[in-house]
């Protein structure tokens, strides 16, 4: 039973991502796809965050003396390297929302849709106009 | 040194007559068959030092690790290059006559890739290992492309298409997992005297390998893969000559012949029997194809396939692994060379001075083309084997190498094709001469008469070569013996 | 200078790419991305040779030494793999000035090459790191510069297509992050050669296993294998000219590349291919993508996405090599990684001089091409062969090496599979050249009238490049050699 609490984070995570890849792959509204693209990266974070998770830890901050730093063995820091990774892919997935929004804004301005099937339907109708004019 | 000057010339022969051009056609002309004659020259004085034991040989460079480009000259090799390079420049000048008389357009880039074709031809017969072989193999291919698509129309393409798919299909899909899986067992793809593989795999392997080189080399036109030889000859007369009767298809069973005998060894081969099935398939192409012959009436195209019935006796004499039958094989690359070659040359000769392409319609043409057709006459009977013509003796050879090998159905199914021979070539000449020229074609006032010198010269030659041949066989055997021994 | 080399190779056009914006002109934005291909190309011949020489060239990032700062370790494979993607952007380079000129808009043409040199950057910075994160920062670096670079196509399906790369782009990425993230659970470290040492402990734990899986599906998103392929073709026929040829020829491989590290080095092939079926499942796919992707290119119309079809089979190619895992199959995907790099950029840049001077990249477009721009025509035929794998082109050497591998594995159908791919691209390649031919032009497309200075010099260098990997291989067939082997030692 404890097994099973203990990873609660990994089954908030497992839930997440598929929210998140569901999202992406079931609607055809883009902005819909980019909210469920940015869950699916959370999700992710959260499992790093979890990883560098340690009962009873603190903030992994060592007080500075005379330039070195003074590491007390008797206080649990959790683990810094996953926060620091994740800061990075959290960079990465702000820029990627970023484009993918900028993306939208210029296919709703000429296509005057942000849903993908109507897009893809009117490239179609051109498709089968220029068919027989030629 | 000589081996690069033999491979190069060809290609400084493609190079002068792109600069030559359209404009100075007879500078152009002639500059082909200088080449030509240049060529032969250099390939004939290499038989005398080869005979004395002599192989020079040439390592360009490594193409992957291990594996070179590399060419040796041993005395197979040279048997098929004396053919082509001795063939080169009679059909060059046939071609000046059939190309000018016929008006055809793109001569520059018609004799360029003939030359290139040339180029590639002596690289297959210098190649000292497989990969080399291989690259000369698909230029040779990809040269002759151009050519068969000549014209340019519907017809041409489709043949152009079945030519180049068939060639490749065999070539990537069977030739080269051959190669690569002997390169697997052997840890090199060198020729060498007494084959590479003994004792490197089991029967069944080596009869699966066979069967993939056999087929893969696509340019014997071994059946079911000979659909592209007909399919070719919507090319010009010329490229049917010389590149369909002699340097494509000869290089092709000159490739069957050397991985024969260089690859496998004949010793190996008969000891382990993994020729036997091709034997049937071979023998079977040499029946098949000659009854098909009969039923065609176009003249190229019996002419085609008589040309896949004859290079399956060539297959045969190598699938029988005994040196005799080899050395057979060997003398049949040049027996039937220069029969089909001047066949083919009648049959250019026919179509450009009378645009007659069926046999059909041949009546009675025999008096108004008495060299043509004479010419015809003693190609076929070299063809069919009668002597005193030169293809009596790799019959001869053949049959023999058959008995040698144990194989008695084979000499009857030598015998039974040299009847249907006579059936689809003789009534052609008995057309011609015989029979009375048709009723609507006396009153034709252009009696068109005999063709132009350049077109009458080679065939007469190459007709009395066949005969000559049958005179001086002594030094090409000796010089296929000096190969398989 | 030099002890810095392999830092700077990727730091040079992540440099150039802020002044390249800043800078806010076309003129300078194509010369310093000229310039920093250049430099790159140089700093990444002499690493290689350094590699050949002395061995594996190690670099500490900011001087923290390895496991804990992040390593740039460069053998032979990532040195070849860098030399291949540098050197592609010096040849694409030329073309690009006159191609990007004539397709995109002026006031957004420094911004073309600010991409250009970020996804340069990205790609590089892929190739060169030894830390597991890095990989993943890298290929967001890359991949986020070229959704911007498909979306400065011409038309507004561009666009589109480039929001569908992204969604399936991030989806691979973030797989990747997840793979990596269960990998620093299981190991706690991310430089490539500590997890290599320690990951055998961990071999039967269900979090490696599932690793490995995140792993191999966001690179095969990446690399764009059956059946994670759909961004593929849209995103080739619709982004410019010049981003096509280039991104064609290094973005898929750099992913190939990753697959091979991850593979052999960082996993092992006791884990990938000995206790998970990795190896079959990749041989299953490659053998299906070289069937359908040649299949599907012998019935397009137009020109590029008949490349982009035609790249999704070749990638099938690459990726048996991989899947094979063994050390000969490694060296064949690298062999044909550069092979397919150069002649597919040929092939893209012929398909870009014919949109520069016709307007279209219908087939239509290349009826008559053969008397309209003979020079273009001739470049055509040469990749083309190269494709297919003619003998003294490049493609043949990367086929003889893989058929060479298949043969010693004795995997017989994939061998005759990729044989029958080679044969389709036959006829797809020999309908473009038979319309150059044979057709009659198209009338009623107008015709410029020049090819660019450029692209001649593109496309000579990179039909001149074909055949002289054909003839002469034997250094890159040697360097790819030691790299497969290298790869298998470093895993072991």
């Amino acid at each position: 039973m404890s097994d099973v609490l203990g990873f609660y984070p990994y089954i908030a995570v497992a839930i997440l991502l598929m929210i998140g890849l569901y999202t992406v792959m079931a609607h055809s509204n883009l902005v819909k796809k980019l909210i469920g693209l940015s869950v699916f990266q959370s999700a992710v974070f959260l499992m790093f965050i979890s990883l560098g998770r340690r009962d009873g830890g603190t903030a992994p901050i060592a007080p500075m003396e005379h330039g070195h730093a003074v590491v007390d063995p008797a206080i649990i820091y959790s683990h810094p390297l996953p926060h620091v990774l994740i800061l990075t892919a959290i960079v990465v997935g702000v820029a990627t929302t970023a484009v993918g929004l900028a993306l939208v804004v210029r296919i709703n301005e000429s296509y005057r849709s942000i849903e993908e099937r109507d897009a893809l339907a009117s490239d179609r109708k051109v498709d089968e106009q220029l068919d027989q004019a030629g | 040194m000589n081996l690069l000057a033999i491979l190069l010339l060809p290609l400084l022969v493609a190079i002068g007559v792109g600069l030559f051009g359209e404009r100075a056609r007879n500078l152009r002309d002639g500059f082909t068959v200088l080449g030509g004659v240049v060529l032969a020259g250099l390939v004939a004085m290499q038989i005398a030092p080869v005979l004395a034991g002599v192989r020079p040989e040439l390592v360009l460079w490594d193409m992957l690790p291990g594996l070179a480009i590399a060419f040796r000259l041993e005395p197979l090799g040279l048997l098929f290059a004396c053919v082509a390079a001795g063939l080169w420049p009679i059909t060059s000048l046939y071609a000046f006559g059939y190309m000018r008389a016929h008006h055809e357009h793109n001569q520059t880039r018609f004799f360029i890739c003939f030359a290139i074709a040339i180029s590639a031809a002596m690289g297959i017969a210098l190649a000292a290992n497989l990969i080399t072989l291989f690259l000369f193999y698909e230029v040779l291919t990809l040269s002759t492309v151009p050519l068969v698509m000549h014209h340019g129309n519907e017809n041409a393409k489709a043949g152009g298409r079945t030519y180049l798919g068939v060639l490749l299909f065999t070539s990537i899909g069977l030739l080269l997992p051959a190669i690569v899986w002997t390169y697997h067992l052997a840890g090199t793809t060198d020729f060498a005297a007494g084959g590479i593989l003994t004792g490197l795999a089991s029967p069944q392997t080596l009869g699966v390998l066979y069967g993939l080189f056999l087929f893969g080399v696509g340019k014997a036109a071994l059946m079911p893969f000979h659909r592209w030889l007909p399919a070719a000859m919507v090319a010009p007369t010329p490229v049917s000559a010389l590149l369909h009767a002699v340097a494509v298809v000869k290089a092709g069973v000159f490739c069957v012949l050397k991985i024969t005998v260089l690859i496998f060894g004949l010793d190996m081969l008969a000891v382990a029997g993994a020729g036997q099935v091709m034997m049937v398939i071979a023998a079977f192409t040499i029946l098949a194809a000659s009854i098909v012959a009969m039923a065609q009436d176009n003249l190229k195209r019996r002419l085609a396939y008589s040309t896949i019935s004859q290079l399956a006796y060539i297959v045969l004499g190598a699938t029988l692994a005994s040196s005799v039958a080899a050395t057979g094989a060997g003398l049949h690359i040049v027996m039937h060379a220069l029969g089909k070659i001047t066949l083919f040359f009648c049959a250019g000769a026919i179509y450009v001075t009378h645009h007659k392409t069926n046999v059909s319609d041949l009546d009675g043409l025999g008096r108004q083309m008495p060299w043509t057709f004479a010419a015809f006459g003693l190609a076929s009977l070299s063809i069919i084997g009668l002597p005193p013509f030169g293809g009596m003796w790799s019959k001869w050879w053949l049959s023999l190498g058959a008995l040698d090998a144990g194989q008695a159905w084979v000499v009857a199914v030598l015998a039974v094709s040299s009847l249907l021979n006579i059936a689809y070539l003789l009534p052609i000449v008995v057309r011609g001469f015989l029979r009375p020229a048709p009723a609507d074609d006396q009153c034709d006032k252009h009696q068109h008469g005999e063709a132009n010198l350049a077109m009458v010269a080679p065939l007469t030659l190459t007709a009395l070569a066949c005969v000559a041949a049958f005179v001086f066989a002594g030094p090409i055997v000796a010089l296929l013996q000096e190969a398989i021994k | 200078m030099m002890q810095h080399a392999p830092a700077l190779i990727v730091l040079i056009p992540m440099l150039l790419a802020p002044l390249v914006a800043m800078l806010r002109s076309p003129g300078a934005g194509w010369a310093l991305f000229t310039a920093g291909a250049a430099g790159s190309f140089a700093l990444s011949i002499l690493v290689l040779e350094q590699v050949w020489s002395g061995g594996v060239v190690s670099y500490a990032m900011g001087g923290w030494v390895p496991p804990f700062g992040i390593e740039y370790r460069i053998d032979l494979a990532n040195g070849l793999v860098l030399a291949v993607v540098s050197g592609i952007a010096l040849l694409v380079a030329p073309f690009a000035r006159a191609s990007v000129a004539h397709e995109i808009s002026e006031p957004r043409q420094y911004l073309f090459y600010a991409c250009m040199l970020l996804c340069l950057c990205g790609l590089l910075g892929i190739a060169a790191t030894g830390d597991a994160f890095n990989v993943f920062v890298f290929l967001e670096i890359s991949s986020l510069s070229a959704y911007g670079l498909i979306a400065m196509g011409r038309s507004r399906r561009a666009l589109l297509a480039s929001f569908q790369y992204l969604v399936m782009g991030t989806v691979g990425g973030t797989f990747l992050l997840i793979g990596i993230g269960l990998l620093y659970a299981v190991t706690g470290t991310l430089n490539m050669a500590d997890i290599a040492e320690r990951l055998p402990a961990t071999y039967d734990s269900r979090v490696t296993h599932a690793a490995v899986a995140f792993i191999f599906v966001g690179l095969s998103i990446k690399v764009a294998l059956f059946p994670l392929h759909q961004w593929l073709p849209s995103a080739y026929a619709e982004a410019p000219s010049a981003v096509t040829a280039f991104m064609a020829a290094t973005a898929t491989k750099v992913a190939a590349y990753a697959m091979l590290r991850f593979a052999d080095t960082v996993l092992g092939e006791a884990l990938v291919f000995e206790q998970l079926p990795v190896g079959e499942i990749g041989v299953l796919l490659a053998c299906v993508a070289m069937i359908a992707g040649s299949l599907v290119a012998i019935f397009q119309q137009d020109l590029k996405l008949l490349l982009a079809y035609s790249s999704l089979a070749q990638i099938g190619y690459i990726v048996l090599g991989i899947a094979l895992g063994t050390a000969d199959g490694a060296s064949a995907g690298l062999l044909h990684v550069v092979a397919h790099a150069v002649v597919k950029c040929g092939l893209f840049v012929v398909a870009g001089v014919v949109i520069y001077r016709l307007g279209s990249e219908r087939l239509d477009a290349l009826n008559g091409l053969a008397l309209r721009m003979p020079g273009v025509f001739a470049a055509l035929v040469i990749c083309g062969m190269g494709l297919v794998g003619v003998p003294a082109t490049a493609g043949f050497v990367s086929k003889w090496a893989l058929l060479q591998a298949l043969i010693a594995e004795q995997a017989w159908v994939a061998a005759f599979t990729m044989l029958g791919s080679s044969l389709m691209a036959v006829i797809y390649i020999g309908v473009l050249i038979e319309r150059a031919v044979f057709r009659a032009p198209d009338t009623s497309l107008s015709d410029t009238g020049i090819t660019p200075l450029g692209a001649k010099l593109s496309l000579a260098a990179l039909a001149v490049l074909t055949v002289l990997i054909g003839l002469w291989s034997d250094p890159i067939a040697q360097i790819a050699n030691g790299a497969g082997a290298g790869l298998f030692e470093a895993g072991r």
